[in-house]
């Protein structure tokens, strides 16, 4: 069983590997967007090291999103899903898998570029330290969660823009710590160690209930 | 009496039993509605003066707090069909929740309405990032997800599901996303959080509530089965009750559109 | 009467308030109700085609 979850998830990794640019595209999506709020709002620092946070867990949320839409399509479009549906292996491990891959692509680029964000919003060091720790934690969330939208909307006309309305929504929980993490890090008296429990408990929580609900979605989507 | 229940699980006998059912829940709903409105409007000067002094704008609770309690509940609602639905495969269950939703995205935009109406002289702003309001707002998100997926899908058994599975996946997070914004601050979240006690209203507030609530909910009943029944007719235009039951309906009424007043009482109000 | 119009002041939020609640849920009773005629006539004509259509006495 192992041997599947390591055959899909190398052979998704390669086939995006071979096609860099959807790769690249997410992480400049991300920094885009996250360059263009010191434009919007002004560049006065002390109104940046507030907003900083906030603009870049948001631009990481809108990130993810943007590249959720990929998860299924390809496999959808040459009839790779069909067969993994009749492959005899349990569905929830072969969308895990694919989940993983989509995550070492898209999750992991943002959460190293995440401290060249943070400079742009003169955080402190500490703060960029527990940024990137709250990344690496979150961002696994949202691909979760994110596999049952994308399953769900599977070959729709307009399906990303369906997307991003069905899932938002579900991904406010990990805004909420993700940012106040970072935010409190600043304070010094304040505990980080409670956002960073309770993101890990997300993380673990999604890891067991969303590839079973992906896999039902595709179930549905296919049949 | 003995009824049995599982005759009402096909659409073609549920169609005629909840036209009947209409109008007596509109009818309640209406008794019910007004009943509170006279005793919110007419019965609770005491609030205004006193050792507990309102101002005027409080009667604005007679419609916020029952529409917000409505919003929820529909989407529990909501989601409970949706998993009879996925569970049985019962294409009934699948309809009733369809029929729901959009009158619980109403009661949610009225909730975010008279609570921005309220924050507005009791606050100082119209929308204030309160926990409770905020709640409200994502709620009136998920309501919307579940019906642009709904009909988004042209198939309708598969439209049915997806729109079921998504709709059991938001009242899982929902507990997730209420904690969240009720307590940004896992470190302090004791003082944060904003606690309604109904023990704690005062009884000529409550029972006017109570009864605009009920008579919300037997509000929802008539329009779910107004809604329920067109869901009804459309995905069943072309089976033989369908047929059969228009066909006597034009010959009773002598070509008339097919309105319920022209039906004669022996066919039962509900039966067109 | 005046008074109650008034409602000390706060009329502008009282009865938007309830004047936007009672409206909706009166509009979606009728919106409804309008509905339910178009696809009635609409269901029952697609009927009659088809009965017109087929010859009586020849199985369905």
């Amino acid at each position: 069983m192992l041997k599947v979850f390591w055959c899909i998830l190398t052979r998704d990794i390669t086939l995006a590997l071979r096609r860099r640019t959807d790769v690249l595209t997410t992480l400049f999506f991300f920094v885009i967007v996250v360059s263009l709020f010191p434009l919007g709002v002004g560049s006065e620092r002390e109104l940046l090291r507030l907003l900083g946070p906030g603009v870049v867990w948001v631009a990481a949320l809108l990130a993810s999103m943007l590249a959720l839409e990929r998860l299924f399509a390809a496999d959808y479009d040459d009839g790779t899903l069909e067969q993994l549906l009749l492959a005899g292996q349990p569905l929830s491990l072969l969308v895990l898998a694919k989940v993983v891959a989509h995550w070492l692509l898209t999750g992991l680029p943002l959460v190293v570029i995440a401290p060249l964000m943070a400079m742009q919003y003169s955080l402190e060091p500490i703060a960029i330290l527990v940024m990137m720790a709250a990344l690496a934690l979150g961002t696994p969330v949202l691909s979760l969660l994110g596999a049952i939208g994308a399953a769900l909307t599977l070959g729709l006309r307009g399906g990303g823009i369906l997307l991003s309305l069905l899932i938002l929504p579900l991904y406010i929980p990990v805004l909420v710590y993700g940012a106040g993490a970072v935010s409190v890090s600043v304070v010094e008296i304040a505990d980080t160690q409670p956002y960073f429990s309770l993101l890990g408990a997300f993380l673990v929580a999604a890891l067991i209930l969303a590839p079973p609900a992906s896999a039902a979605a595709l179930r549905i989507s296919m049949e | 009496m003995k009824i049995n229940w599982f005759k009402y699980a096909s659409p073609a006998s549920f169609y005629p039993l909840a036209g009947q059912l209409v109008p007596k829940f509109a009818a309640v709903a209406a008794v019910l509605v007004l009943i509170g409105l006279y005793v919110g409007f007419f019965h609770t000067a005491d609030q205004l003066g006193g050792s507990n002094p309102q101002k005027e704008y409080y009667r604005i609770i007679f419609v916020h707090v029952p529409t917000a309690w409505m919003s929820m509940w529909l989407y529990l609602v909501l989601a409970g069909w949706s998993a009879i639905g996925l569970v049985f495969n019962t294409r009934l269950s699948f309809m009733m929740a369809n029929a729901v939703a959009p009158t619980g995205a109403i009661f949610t935009f009225l909730a975010l309405w008279t609570g921005a109406l309220w924050g507005r002289p009791s606050w100082g702003t119209y929308w204030d990032w309160d926990p409770r309001l905020t709640s409200e707002l994502i709620l009136f998100f998920l309501y919307i997800g579940y019906m642009a997926l709904h009909s988004a899908i042209d198939d309708s058994r598969r439209a049915d599901r997806a729109a079921a599975l998504l709709a059991i996946v938001g009242v899982v997070m929902l507990p997730i996303i209420y904690w969240s914004i009720n307590c940004p601050d896992p470190n302090n979240c004791a003082a944060l959080h904003q606690r309604s006690d109904p023990g704690s209203i005062h009884a000529s507030i409550l029972i006017p509530m109570l009864l605009i609530t009920l008579g919300f909910w037997s509000y929802s009943f008539a329009t779910a089965f107004m809604r329920l029944r067109d869901i009804i007719l459309t995905r069943e235009a072309d089976s033989a009750w369908v047929r059969d039951m228009l066909l006597e309906a034009r010959a009773d009424t002598g070509g008339g559109s097919g309105t319920s007043s022209g039906v004669p009482a022996g066919a039962g109000r509900g039966a067109v | 009467m005046q008074d109650f119009l008034g409602q000390g002041g706060f009329a502008f939020y009282v009865w938007s308030a309830f004047g936007m609640t009672f409206g909706l849920l009166l509009a979606e009773v009728l919106v409804l109700r309008r509905h339910h005629r178009t696809i009635l006539q609409r269901v029952g004509r697609l009927v009659r085609l088809r009965k017109q259509n087929q010859p009586p006495g020849e199985p369905k």
